[in-house]
């Protein structure tokens, strides 16, 4: 991996840039010191490392602005961060960049029951948001792994899933409105707490765009009332065919459960190793499904897909009694990843999405390409919505293992394109699958996205080196390759 | 004016490339149902897409369709109708509301819906086009074939331009073909309907309802003189306002939520239920804002029609503010969206500076202006002015797609 050279003379102005951001900020919110500073030197990706020129932590959106609009002067970067969770680098600090770590802005501004939102900060957890409103019967949907750590400005900046966007959407389905602030120290509104904002749906656009279009400094988000209920079902199959079959037939009669999950053998037995929750270990395939809403619904559509699973060729079928067995179904899920991680010195997550169809010959692929690295890989799979995360198992005190890893990652990547799927689900591309945007992206497209990061930041300062491949400079973007007098199309159908 | 109407992505590009060569601004339609919508385009050309049509890819068990943008919705919604699917943003036809059949008739396209981000009713529950588009292939005003997003649900690699273009009304881009997410369409319907609330009263209901863990699909308000008008029977015949909540689902889970519903919702107060049919009628004639549709108040003026998207807690005080009469206005989205039929005659401006001052005393929410006629809509902002800063960057993502200015000028904003 690759990043863009560090530009010598902005690390040698470190002292002075310190000095004059602690002019802006109270002097206890620039961190200089290279201890200090080691701290932030990775995210959830801990493959790539990197001390950061200078860490900042804001306390206001005045604060975030006065040091974006200094930098955009100087010409200095920044990498903004939340509470790096990152799986895929998105934070990952550059020697010659400002990280701006914005866990310091997390208040819950506003609850407004009556309009169903909430207003936060963006270093409010995930899970904070649920908490500030369930007394009062509501929730924050999305889900994910992470989410007793991760932040919602985080969140927005990589549009997370999680185990339940298959009824409830991504983040970019419950994001109202955003306060950001630009490259150059303005501040905007986009959306608010209504459902629909007219203009360019930029809001959209900055939902998932991996910190490189402005930082958020305000997150207004939809809360849901909670279901009334909810129930687990737990069936295990012979094969992955057979269990993915089931998941087509399930969609296919009409239903969309809450969530809907796929673990394969390996990491069965490493789940049921760690949490002991009682995962059948003779098949080959096991599915979670979730539904909730009123008993009788449940009860229905129970009965439906224990139908569906039979006719699948389900060899085990476990539906939960108790809130306690359900939770307990779910643990081993959600304690997939250090599950596995105990079972192998290192492990490394990938999250590729693909036509559910296509999944059979994914995996039988997959299995050979394991053979052909001689690394083991171990699949946990979003099966309602095609979002597969191959963990891919090997040793980083192996000379060698871990390119061999990345390479076996690449290749998987590669093979959920050809399906039809793409690169990233929900983990973002940040430097991780940067070079990899070609598989899907040709460079006209590419153009047409970086000219968006050209409207937003022209200097190319926020996040450099993450997501895209190369960032080409905006004047020579912004040329038009059509001349004058070009011949007019004669074939054109015109009326 | 020369219609221009591509047959193949290729005869669209060219048709771009040579607006740009000789800098001749084009207006873009599907099948212009909507071309009343937004300010007027001053163009030579018109680039129509309706050769442009036909479901490409359509896997019921992936929940995904690709279709050319300008395929016909109602192709599009018969062909999933007979898989047992829908687009469950529920994609409104605004053609009776703006006016007759559009420039070639065949009602709305897939593109068309898109561009203006259409949603209705279900707008609350299942979100608008834009939680709906996976992906798509375009010809920018560089005269170039751009893709992005995909054909499935979960994807995060690279920008999603599929939400910048939903909503851009063929400012940025013109569509060649749209991927979208499809639903399987509920099983049973039933439509809770509350009588002879006043507005304050059933924002309340609403808000309420939504509340509950009921999965409410449709939260609508219709005033005594709007429900009169209604092409349902139980709901035109009381005399009183009507109160219409929507759930939606497997059979028993819809007899049960309805019945709670009306025990939670509706006590004191005479309560009905509309069962599917009747239930289907009521909520497409308020998405198509059949209300103000065929013009109520004058066969040779029609009314200015607005609509607001607020937060649904401001709508009492929008209306007082606004001081509206009860046969002009009506409430979807559980208030959160409201229509206004303003009479054309009382004010010279179609009432932008009132509805406008008074949204932006209540300090949130947007006012567009769907319905007027051209000179109105080239006088006065159709959509809410933006601020300064805002306005800076939209023009910037504006020029770096459209940088020589042919894909609809001015549709959106002065130059936008």
């Amino acid at each position: 991996m690759r990043m863009p050279v560090p530009d010598a003379h902005i690390i040698s102005r470190r002292r002075e840039i310190a000095t004059a951001l602690r002019r802006i900020l109270p002097p206890e919110s620039v961190i200089a010191d290279e201890d200090e500073r080691r701290v932030y030197e990775s995210d959830g990706l801990t493959a790539y490392r990197q001390i950061p020129l200078i860490v900042v932590l804001p306390r206001t959106t005045a604060e975030v602005s006065a040091v974006l609009r200094y930098c955009d002067a100087e010409g200095v970067k920044i990498v903004p961060r939340g509470a790096g969770t990152s799986l895929s680098g998105g934070a990952l600090p550059l020697a010659d960049a400002i990280t701006l770590g914005m866990g310091k802005l997390n208040r819950v501004l506003e609850v407004d029951y009556a309009n169903r939102c909430a207003v936060v900060q963006p270093g409010v957890t995930n899970l904070g948001i649920t908490r500030a409103v369930e007394a009062e019967g509501f929730y924050y949907a999305p889900d994910p792994s992470s989410q007793i750590a991760c932040t919602i400005g985080g969140n927005v900046a990589e549009n997370s899933g999680g185990v339940h966007c298959l009824k409830y959407g991504l983040t970019t389905n419950n994001v109202l409105g955003v306060e950001l602030v630009l490259m150059n120290g303005d501040v905007i509104r986009l959306g608010g707490k209504q459902l629909d904002s007219e203009g360019y749906d930029l809001l959209g656009v900055v939902t998932g765009s991996e910190g490189l279009l402005g930082v958020i400094t305000e997150v207004t988000v939809r809360i849901l009332p909670r279901p009334a209920n909810l129930k687990a079902m737990m069936l295990g199959f012979p094969s992955s065919e057979a269990a993915g079959n089931c998941v087509a037939r399930v969609i296919g009669a009409g239903i969309i459960p809450a969530g809907m999950e796929m673990m394969d053998q390996l990491a069965i037995q490493a789940a049921e190793a760690f949490v002991k929750v009682g995962y059948p270990l003779d098949v080959a395939a096991l599915l979670i499904v979730e539904l909730d809403g009123p008993m009788v619904e449940i009860d229905h559509l129970m009965e439906r897909l224990t139908e569906i699973a039979a006719a699948s060729g389900a060899t085990s079928c476990r539906i939960s009694a108790s809130e306690e067995e359900r939770l307990g179904f779910w643990a081993g899920r959600k304690a997939a990843f250090p599950a596995v991680g105990r079972i192998s010195p290192d492990y490394y997550c990938m999250d590729g999405t693909i036509p559910r169809r296509t999944l059979p010959l994914v995996l039988r692929k997959m299995t050979e390409l394991s053979l052909h690295y001689g690394l083991r890989v171990a699949n946990v799979f979003h099966a309602g919505d095609g979002n597969l995360h191959p963990l891919i198992l090997y040793d980083a005190n192996q000379p060698g293992e871990l390119d061999k890893a990345e390479a076996f990652g690449s290749d998987i990547l590669r093979l959920c394109v050809e399906v039809g799927g793409v690169l990233t689900g929900e983990h973002g591309v940040g430097v991780e699958k940067r070079d990899l945007m070609g598989t899907m992206f040709n460079d006209i497209d590419l153009d047409h996205q970086m000219r968006v990061k050209c409207a937003f930041d022209p200097q190319h300062l926020l996040n450099p080196g993450k997501v895209f491949p190369e960032l080409r400079r905006c004047a020579e973007l912004g040329r038009m390759h059509i001349h004058h007098g070009a011949l007019p199309f004669p074939d054109l159908p015109r009326f | 004016m020369t219609l221009i109407q591509p047959e193949t992505p290729q005869q669209l590009c060219d048709a771009v490339a040579e607006a740009v060569a000789e800098r001749v601004p084009m207006e873009i339609v599907g099948h212009g149902t909507k071309r009343g919508f937004g300010h007027p385009v001053q163009a030579a050309h018109t680039l129509v897409l309706n050769r442009l049509s036909g479901v490409t890819l359509y896997e019921p068990d992936e929940l995904v369709l690709t279709a050319a943008a300008g395929t016909p919705l109602a192709e599009i919604e018969a062909l999933l109708a007979a898989n047992g699917q829908h687009l469950a943003f529920e994609p409104a036809d605004l053609a009776p509301l703006l006016g007759g059949e559009g420039l070639l008739g065949g009602g709305p396209t897939i593109g068309g819906v898109v561009a203006c981000n259409l949603a209705g009713p279900r707008r609350i529950q299942s979100g608008a086009a834009r939680d709906h588009v996976l992906g798509f292939t375009a010809v920018s005003g560089r005269a170039e074939v751009f893709k992005s997003g995909g054909r499935v649900v979960k994807n995060v690699t690279g920008y999603d331009l599929s939400k910048l273009m939903t909503g851009s009304f063929g400012t940025l881009a013109v569509l060649a073909e749209v991927t979208v997410k499809v639903l399987p369409r509920p099983e049973k319907t039933r439509t809770v309907l509350i009588f002879g609330l006043d507005c304050a009263a059933a924002v309340d209901a609403l808000t309420r309802a939504l509340a509950t863990p009921h999965e409410v699909s449709g939260a609508a308000f219709l005033p005594a003189p709007i429900a009169a008008r209604a092409p349902v029977g139980r709901v035109a015949g009381g005399g009183r306002s009507v109160t219409a909540l929507r759930v939606e689902g497997p059979g028993p889970s819809v007899l049960f939520r309805a019945s709670a519903l009306a025990a939670d919702i509706g006590p004191g107060v005479e309560v009905d239920e509309l069962h599917s049919h009747n239930s289907a009628a009521l909520w497409r004639w308020l998405a198509d804002v059949g209300p103000f549709a065929a013009d109520p108040f004058s066969a040779d003026r029609q009314s200015v029609v607005w609509r607001l998207s607020i937060p649904p807690s401001l709508v009492p005080a929008l209306l007082r503010g606004l001081a509206v009469d009860d046969a002009r206005y009506f409430l979807d989205w559980a208030g959160g969206l409201v229509w206004l039929a303003l009479p054309p005659e009382a004010e010279l401006d179609g009432g932008a500076a009132r509805v406008r001052r008074v949204l932006a005393g209540l300090g949130a929410g947007y006012a567009t202006l769907v319905r007027a006629p051209d000179a109105l809509r080239g006088a006065v902002p159709v959509f809410q002015p933006q601020e300064p800063a805002l306005a800076a960057l939209t023009r910037r993502i504006k020029d770096s797609f459209d940088p020589a200015g042919v894909l609809n000028p001015g549709r959106l904003y002065p130059g936008t």
